[in-house]
């Protein structure tokens, strides 16, 4: 019962949904404000998923029928999943079976099957955002990983999540040092293109390619994709909160109220990015990737191996 | 007063079809989302693709050539889906009327929610019309 409580409300799926709705309506507020508008209300990103839940789904024809459903239900299910073992190990202080690579794991399962979904709908459109959203997966998963070594090299080899977070509890957090500086700037594009956003939401782009990969999906098969994006803007900035920025703290509130600044926090560096960049080109996506942040990863790297 | 007409109204997604417009009503479409009147704060958004559409802001007289493609477009929207007519080319053909390439006007070829009068209509105008298409679904 209590396990069943803590998967579906609290730390689980309610809870994240809730978070990561308040989160993305932050991401577009703070974005309305740096344009001078008012924005939308708080409860914006929730009516526009149930709304979604209310409409009619279309299957286009000559589309492959199973593959264009399934592939919202399993990204769903896939960052579900992520969200869930992600809160236990935060929010509940339990470790379990699964470690870091278990998760990225899972974080690629909603790209590639985004990718399946949109080539399985028979558009040309679709398929020039799925051939855009490869691309980038070439390019952020790679400096992601990066970013990981960089934390398994900093806490001695150790994978497992519940172990990194005693570890900057013990030693301070990752983020103070110059290394873990570096991965957390990996880290925060990789959220930023992960998550479709201005400068790298080529794949999604709504004037050029209108709306590329989810361009024939409708009515509910959308609103799971909103789901699981909904639970992504919560649980990407807390997986890069838990990997270099965890505070040792015992009073439960102040933890939760560290949490909720530093998360703001990413929130607010990531609409900044966002506004004062213009889409950028997929060449110019993988030429950033590869021979900015890749080369400043490396250095990462050998910063950490000398320990500092 | 249903629920769910509730919730359909306050995110509306607008789909923005040109069917032969001088472009005017389009530009004081975009207007409504620039900073002077942001009609995001009413859960308004512009979509790109026609199956995240609820609402169809058709704009411009109907011409013969995009009769056909925009019955295609009509047809692959998701119900419930609205169509209102911006400006004074789709509601009675303006000055374009009885011309050699010219449909008819927009509601004698489809039932249409709402008119938007004005040549162009000014974004005010636009917001209140879509104001009353969102008291006419709530009734
Ligand atoms: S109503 Fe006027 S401004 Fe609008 S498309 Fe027609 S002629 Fe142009």
């Amino acid at each position: 019962m209590k396990a069943l409580f803590n998967y579906l409300i609290f730390p689980g799926f309610i809870f994240s949904l809730v978070i990561g709705g308040m989160g993305w309506w932050l991401e577009r507020k703070f974005t309305a404000r740096f344009q001078y508008r008012v924005g939308p209300p708080w409860y914006q990103t929730f009516l526009d998923i149930l709304k979604l839940f209310l409409k009619e789904t279309i299957i286009p024809g000559g589309a492959s029928k199973i593959l264009f459903i399934l592939s919202p239900l399993l990204t769903f299910s896939a960052v579900l999943m992520f969200n869930l073992m992600l809160t236990e190990n935060y929010f509940l202080d339990k470790s379990f079976v699964g470690d870091i690579l278990v998760m990225l794991y899972l974080l690629i399962i909603p790209s590639l099957f985004i990718i399946l979904g949109a080539s399985s709908s028979r558009n040309p459109l679709a398929l020039v955002g799925a051939s855009r959203e490869t691309k980038l997966m070439l390019s952020y998963e790679f400096i992601f990983i990066i970013s990981l070594v960089i934390i398994i090299i900093k806490s001695n080899g150790n994978l497992m999540l519940a172990d990194i977070l005693n570890n900057q509890i013990n030693r301070g957090m990752y983020l103070k040092s110059a290394s873990g500086t570096i991965g957390f700037i990996l880290a925060l594009f990789y959220i930023q293109a992960k998550l479709g956003i201005v400068p790298f939401d080529a794949a999604e782009a709504e004037q050029e390619i209108m709306s590329g990969t989810a361009i024939e999906y409708s009515g509910p098969l959308l609103g799971f994709y909103r789901i699981a994006k909904t639970l992504l803007y919560f649980s990407l900035p807390l997986f890069v909160i838990a990997l270099f920025g965890q505070i040792a703290i015992n009073n439960p509130l102040h933890k939760y109220s560290a949490f909720v600044i530093e998360y703001v926090l990413i929130l607010l560096l990531i609409s900044v990015i966002k506004n004062i960049n213009p889409r950028l080109r997929i060449k110019e996506i993988l030429g950033f990737f590869w021979f900015f942040l890749f080369p400043l990863g490396i250095l990462g790297i050998i910063l950490a191996i000398k320990g500092l | 007063m249903g629920i769910k007409e509730k919730i359909l109204t306050k995110s509306l997604w607008v789909f923005h079809a040109s069917v032969g417009s001088c472009n005017n009503c389009d530009i004081e479409i975009l207007d409504c989302l620039t900073p002077r009147f942001d009609v995001e704060r009413l859960g308004i958004q512009l979509v790109g693709s026609i199956r995240h559409a609820d609402v169809i802001l058709v704009t411009g007289a109907m011409n013969k050539k995009a009769l056909k493609r925009f019955k295609k477009v009509c047809g692959q929207a998701p119900k419930p889906c609205f169509i209102v007519a911006v400006g004074i080319c789709p509601c009675s053909m303006h000055m374009f009327k009885g011309s050699y390439s010219m449909q008819s006007p927009l509601d004698e070829i489809m039932p249409v929610d709402l008119y938007i009068p004005g040549c162009p209509p000014r974004p005010e105008a636009i917001i209140a019309g879509l104001a009353k298409l969102i008291n006419k679904v709530n009734k």
